[in-house]
């Protein structure tokens, strides 16, 4: 097993050693180039940025390591975002009012896929596409498109903890909980088993629907904090502002190691894949490249890291075969 | 006993009319047949003088080819039991180079032989890029064993990027009127579109029921391993199904910036996943293998049959759209329960 081999060759054969080193040199190079990279406020405006992306992936990162994949959480955020914002608007409220409206609807909605795709017995994509479009299309009916601009004041109130934006606390928080659920809980290991190998986590006794019921409530739970952060942030909720972030999101995720075949991923590795898009595009900024041009490097980025990842386990997987003969 | 059952069922010679037999050995084309017809009746009875007119129908026929090109592009790759998420990205930017080479090179004074000449050259120049999409896409999911999903989603965003770079996200437009006449001209009374959507669907339909590449794409769909141990090439053969996608988005290319006689990297994102939900209600399995173009040609008849008749009535298509992923749903939930109930009949329980 390569994992138990302590040699440093075998150390960068691991996916998230090998996306860490690329982060160091980015961090050195950057920080070479432009002083104003490693700045305090550098690093905290780029956290906070980034805030919004981090919650939506680790209950992205749940799915996809159930075997699952959700591309209609971007839009539970937007509906569960404006829900929400409309009832603070209409009576006064405080952030625990808020965050438990927000999670509930979030938690609703994503429940629903679960049970559309369990007892459709359906595709996850096929089955998250038909109610992404649905949600967003019926709050965009509903809604006109119109944008909610008078929230309340102590909704768009600056909260630092210790210096810390309110954001960066809440998307901490948010991927402690995921470590904590996944590595210390049973239902963690019983996610991790459903995206190994559904059969044999079913004959273990594991409850798929509730299982099931779990992963795509808990995405549509972070997505519903999400939009509630980023309704935050921006001081305004654009019924459409999240729509398209789902792709780059899983993005993401999938730079952070895990695999869409399920029973693989990790927070760290989804906290390392989103500051290493994070870094990269800043870094280009202060280096003076056209934003323009993100989007081809992020592509170039996906697809170099897919690649690699998938070359150097064609390779692992001819070495066992030498190794058997 | 079921064995009886199935033996007397397969004996017994079929006494149905051969029309019915045809429409019912095809469930998906079927359910849609019938919906189609309901949705018309519905149509026809809120807005009989709007809706059933000729004018409605020409509208829905310039509508239609857009989505129609795309969703045959979408369609090859998921009937390998793959996916290819960038055929929005790889028609923008096929869109952009021949925009940009037919408006730099053509001017108000320019000889029409010159015109001819350019026309070709920016044909062949969006063609190429194409091709070359195609092939790296194909390339990677074939010889790497990248999750179709994972590439196109990379292809996908750096064709963007490179179409967003290029253009700062601008719009690249103005044509002269033989590209104009691709998008908007019609011939014997039928829009130009239309036609070469026609032409798309019915090649496509040829190669993917009767020439070998798409017997054996069909193949890889429902089994790629066992396909490859039976002595087929698998991997070139990946490579042609994101080629022929890409070539598809071409086309699509060429009457999207015909219709709006413009390119823009932006354009048609919504379509997307739209070409997906298309491709699969009309029948064309997203596991892979199994699936036919009258299905999808049923099923995008279908979404543009309700996206026009709720825009006749007055409703916002953003409605149409939440339909549209109700009906998703709903199809799913028809087949499931036919499939049920099949399963029933054929093993004799009540």
């Amino acid at each position: 097993m390569p994992d138990n081999d302590p040699s440093v060759k075998a150390a960068f054969r691991r996916h998230d050693v090998q996306i860490a080193s690329i982060v160091v040199v980015m961090v050195v190079l950057f920080s070479a180039i432009s002083p104003n990279f490693l700045s305090a406020g550098n690093m905290v405006s780029l956290l906070e940025n980034y805030s919004v992306m981090a919650i939506m992936a680790s209950g992205l990162l749940v799915v996809l390591i159930s075997g699952g994949i959700d591309i209609s959480f971007a839009a539970i955020a937007a509906v569960s975002q404006y829900l929400v914002a409309t009832i603070l608007v209409h009576s006064s409220g405080n952030w625990l009012v808020a965050f438990g409206l927000a999670a509930a609807f979030g938690a609703l909605l994503g429940v629903v896929n679960a049970l559309l795709i369990y007892y459709l017995r359906a595709l996850a994509v096929i089955v998250t596409i038909s109610t992404m479009t649905f949600y967003f299309a019926i709050l965009m009916f509903v809604t006109d498109g119109k944008s909610i601009f008078n929230l309340p004041d102590w909704f768009t109130a600056d909260l630092s903890l210790f210096g810390i934006p309110f954001p960066v606390v809440v998307a901490g928080i948010v991927l402690l909980v995921t470590v904590f659920f996944l590595s210390r809980l049973s239902i963690g290991r019983q996610i991790y088993g459903l995206g190994g190998n559904p059969e044999a986590a079913k004959r273990m006794g594991c409850n798929l629907l509730g299982l099931q019921c779990f992963v795509y409530g808990y995405s549509g739970f972070t997505a519903g904090i999400a939009g509630l952060v980023q309704a935050h942030r921006v001081e305004e909720v654009v019924p459409n502002a999240l729509i398209g972030r789902e792709l780059d999101v899983l993005a993401a995720v999938v730079l952070g190691g895990a695999s869409l075949l399920g029973g693989i991923g990790t927070v760290s590795g989804t906290i390392l894949g989103i500051v290493l898009l994070a870094i990269l595009q800043n870094g280009l900024t202060l280096l003076g490249v056209s934003s323009y041009s993100f989007g081809f490097v992020t592509g170039l980025i996906i697809l170099i890291s897919v690649s690699a990842t998938a070359y150097a386990a064609k390779r692992q997987q001819k070495r066992t075969v030498r190794h058997a003969h | 006993m079921p064995t009886e059952a199935a033996t007397s069922t397969a004996s017994t010679p079929p006494t149905r009319p051969s029309f019915i037999d045809w429409f019912g050995r095809d469930p998906t084309v079927t359910m849609l047949g019938v919906l189609i017809v309901l949705a018309v009746i519905f149509f026809g009875a809120m807005a009989p003088s709007r809706f059933l007119s000729g004018e409605t129908l020409r509208a829905m026929a310039f509508q239609m080819p857009e989505l129609g090109i795309l969703a045959l592009a979408m369609m090859i790759p998921l009937m390998s039991g793959g996916l290819n998420l960038a055929i929005i990205a790889t028609a923008n930017l096929s869109a952009l180079v021949m925009a940009a080479i037919i408006t730099k090179m053509i001017g108000p004074t320019s000889p029409p032989q010159a015109m001819f000449g350019v026309i070709v050259l920016a044909l062949a120049a969006g063609l190429a890029t194409s091709l070359v999409i195609g092939m790296i896409t194909g390339a990677i999911v074939a010889f790497l064993g990248v999750h179709p999903i994972l590439v196109t989603l990379g292809t996908m965003t750096a064709v963007k990027g490179i179409a967003v770079y290029a253009t700062n996200g601008g719009v690249i437009g103005g044509f002269p009127p033989p590209i104009l006449f691709m998008g908007n001209g019609t011939l014997l009374q039928v829009p130009v579109p239309m036609i070469v959507f026609i032409l798309c669907a019915v090649l496509v339909a040829v190669i993917m029921s009767h020439a070998p590449f798409g017997v054996a794409v069909r193949m890889i769909g429902s089994n790629e391993k066992a396909t490859r141990y039976s002595g087929v090439a698998t991997d070139r053969l990946v490579v042609g199904v994101y080629i022929l996608s890409s070539l598809l988005c071409w086309v699509a290319a060429v009457v999207m910036m015909a219709r709006f006689n413009s390119a823009r990297a932006g354009y048609a994102e919504s379509y997307l996943l739209i070409t997906i939900l298309a491709a699969v209600l009309g029948g064309i399995d997203p596991n892979g293998g199994f699936g036919k173009v009258l299905g999808l040609f049923l099923s995008l008849i279908l979404l543009q049959i309700i996206s026009t008749g709720f825009n006749l009535l007055g409703f916002s298509p953003h409605l149409t759209q939440a339909i549209w992923g109700a009906i998703m749903i709903l199809a799913i939930a028809i087949a499931l329960v036919r499939d049920r109930w099949v399963a029933r009949l054929w093993l004799g329980k009540r």
